[in-house]
């Protein structure tokens, strides 16, 4: 018997029951939705969070932490030297593996204010040029700090665009886009000259969200003017590199350490050392390389550890994989709760049919043709509940979209909607396979005499 | 050879510790071409009988040979396809594939059979052509009446040409019209050359077919059945079989 008939066979069944076989589709369709659904969310954050590592500076960055000395070196503690300038000039002399080293001394709780505006960098802090390198900024502005403004300390700065958002105002409400290169502010105080401005900073779901409020006019929400919190939009690895303000290192020490502190000594002292490997192959040794250079520095006083992106990446993978398990275990669950129902219609439908069964047999079917025939209903049903499900699952993120559009974008992939509708056909095999049994075993007979 | 071979065919059902025998010891043979009817009171057998003819069970006792098969030997599968080929069923409540069309019931056998989808149409348009239901192929069969349905049963039964044809009071849910006409239809196909039999408890219908076998508590009743008693055809007798020169009306 040819399997075109059968399946044709298997949709009638199908469509003369359509209620009955919606409702039997629906735990498939509930069970594909939500595998392919939740697949597509994992991949938006997926996406979201390899942009945010970008954002944040690349895979090649690694950095240099401290740490509490190790118990056997405890008696050092006091001696432990922290990350200076002394670690910089050895690296980047010593270490042929690093191809760029960064230094940065960072104020914390900094305040800028312009007239009457005023905001708080997420960062703001002293470093070298080698920043722009580091932390992948692309100055669209201007220019950013040179040799002799680090030389003479001099007080300029490089702010991001969320900076100049709050102290000159935004685009969409001045209604052009201020450039304020050369205007001056002051951060904590004192007096600094603008010199350059970098590019606005953007996930891709604020690109989108931005790109549609362009295609449909940016609707006037009426009431007052509220506050959004910070890091809504795109995330907080944007917000804070749009809200950046760097200065030359040295007019770091010297407008804001050299000051000193209770004992009137200023504190040389890095709060961070950023490094970037010369190749990402060779990171394990060029690590070691710098580890090697720095107990030299630090008198052999483990006092600072290596923060890779590799393991941040690690640790992004395992959620992901965390993510998927459970969102695979929870569409399993409902697939084969889908296949239950199959398996229990299936059943039904043949106690319905047993005169028809009986007939088939009389006039010549065998045992195989009439188990196929079943076999192929229960994964013909279980198919369109997958297809139907795979259709759910599309409008399933355009909501989720509607709800939250300056989220990650949940991305369908045709990975996951293969997995649901090889799953979906397995389950309707298994739920197929006791009834496909008791149909072919039925005794024509029976059949025909059954009422 | 008969085209049928019973030899001491028994079938035996246990209900609960009681022995019934459907079928007792039936010795039988139903020659190529005939035109026989199964009659007898209602439980007497006859559709036991005929299933057991027709491959459709097998005797718990005895011997049965099809067309030199011996089928008490063959697989159900095996059973299956001699059912397929060589036997053709008609049943008391049509037994039509409510979901499938007048043409596609009558396709059916030869699906079964693995005969290709061109060929399938052309066979069963032939075969519909036979019972005179050219007009109503893409008919559910539950928008036909009665004898049309039983006419559509005829030509699935007819579609892969069979050595025979069984039915089982074909007319038994038909007004007396309407059986007139399908009784006239299994005259055509014995007179054509196939081997028909009735299986019916009315006297009337069994009337019409030269041979008539009757069972009695599963036993065969010699003196009904001439042949197996020895006797010479039993003259015609009135009302059976006169040939048919018409086309029976399809006024059903
Ligand atoms: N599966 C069965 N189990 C027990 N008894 C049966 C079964 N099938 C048929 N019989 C019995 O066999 C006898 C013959 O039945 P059947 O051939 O259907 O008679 P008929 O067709 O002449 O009315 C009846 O007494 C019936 O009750
Ligand atoms: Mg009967």
């Amino acid at each position: 018997m040819n399997l075109l008939n059968t399946i044709i066979i298997g949709l009638k069944e199908i469509w003369t029951h359509k209620f009955r076989s919606l409702l039997t589709m629906l735990g498939i369709i509930l069970g594909v939705a939500s595998l392919v659904g939740m697949a597509a969310i994992i991949k938006g954050m997926e996406n979201g969070m390899k942009e945010t590592m970008v954002a944040m500076g690349g895979v090649d960055k690694v950095l240099l932490r401290i740490q509490d000395v190790p118990d056997w070196q405890d008696h050092l503690a006091d001696q432990a030297p922290g990350r200076t300038m002394l670690d910089v000039e050895a690296l980047r002399r010593s270490a042929p593996l690093i191809r760029l080293v960064s230094p940065a001394m960072e104020i914390e709780d900094a305040t800028a204010t312009r007239g009457e505006k005023r905001t708080r960098p997420a960062v703001l802090m002293g470093a070298w040029p080698a920043v722009l390198d580091m932390n992948l900024h692309t100055l669209a502005h201007g220019r950013f700090f040179n040799a002799i403004d680090e030389e003479e300390a001099r007080s300029v700065c490089v702010i991001g665009t969320g900076i100049r958002d709050e102290l000159f105002g935004k685009p969409e409400e001045v209604g052009h886009e201020i450039i304020p290169i050369g205007e001056e502010i002051l951060i904590n105080g004192q007096p600094f000259t603008i010199i350059g401005m970098f590019m606005q900073y953007m996930s891709e779901a604020e690109i989108k969200e931005k790109a549609r409020i362009a295609k449909e006019g940016n609707k006037q929400k009426s009431g007052p003017k509220r506050q959004t919190g910070w890091g809504r939009k795109g995330g907080w690895a944007f917000w804070s590199k749009n809200n950046t303000i760097y200065i030359p290192l040295n007019t770091a020490w010297v407008k804001f350490r050299a000051v000193g502190d209770l004992n009137g000594v200023p504190d040389p002292r890095l709060t961070d050392i950023d490094i970037k490997v010369a190749s990402l192959d060779m990171l394990e040794p060029a690590i070691q390389q710098a580890r090697n250079v720095l107990l030299i520095t630090h008198r052999g006083i483990e006092d600072f550890t290596f923060q890779t992106q590799e393991n941040q990446l690690e640790n992004i993978n395992k959620q992901i994989q965390n993510a998927r398990l459970s969102g695979g275990i929870i569409a399993a669950i409902s697939l084969l709760v889908g296949g239950i129902g199959i398996m229990n219609i299936m059943l039904a439908s043949i106690n319905e049919r047993i005169r028809e069964i009986g007939t088939c047999k009389a006039i010549g079917a065998t045992g195989f043709d009439i188990f196929t025939q079943i076999l192929v209903e229960s994964v013909v049903v279980s198919l369109v509940g997958a297809v139907l499900g795979v259709g759910a699952s599309y409008g399933f993120v355009q909501v989720l979209q509607a709800l939250t559009p300056s989220a990650n974008t949940p991305i369908i992939t045709p990975a996951a909607m293969l997995v649901g509708v090889a799953f979906s056909a397995f389950v309707g095999i298994l739920a197929g396979l006791i009834p496909a049994f008791k149909a072919a075993s039925l005794d024509p007979i029976q059949a025909l005499r059954y009422e | 050879m008969a085209l049928l071979e019973l030899r001491n065919v028994s079938k035996i059902y246990h209900l609960g510790g009681e022995e019934i025998r459907a079928l007792d010891d039936v010795t039988l043979d139903i020659g190529i071409g005939e035109f026989c009817s199964i009659i007898g009171p209602s439980g007497s057998g006859k559709s036991t009988l005929m299933h057991i003819l027709g491959c459709l069970d097998s005797p718990s006792k005895g011997t049965i040979k099809l067309d030199g098969t011996e089928i008490q030997k063959a697989s159900t599968r095996e059973l299956a396809g001699i059912r397929n080929r060589k036997i053709g069923f008609v049943f008391q409540f049509f037994n039509l594939l409510p979901k499938l069309n007048v043409v596609q019931n009558v396709e059916l056998p030869m699906i079964y059979s693995g005969i290709g989808g061109r060929e399938r149409r052309v066979r069963a348009l032939k075969a519909l052509e036979q019972v005179e239901l050219s007009n109503r192929l893409k008919n559910r069969p539950s928008q036909l009446s009665g004898g049309q349905q039983q006419r559509v049963a005829i030509a699935r039964a007819l579609v892969n040409d069979p050595k025979i044809i069984f039915a089982d009071e074909p007319t038994g849910n038909l007004d007396t019209h309407t059986g007139e006409i399908i009784l006239a239809l299994f005259r055509r196909l014995s007179q054509e050359g196939r081997t028909v039999i009735l299986v019916t408890h009315n006297p009337e219908i069994a009337a019409v077919t030269p041979r008539r076998i009757e069972i009695r508590n599963g036993k065969i009743a010699d003196k009904v059945d001439a042949k197996l008693a020895g006797l010479d055809r039993l003259p015609k007798a009135a009302g059976s079989a006169e040939p048919v020169t018409a086309p029976v009306v399809p006024s059903a």
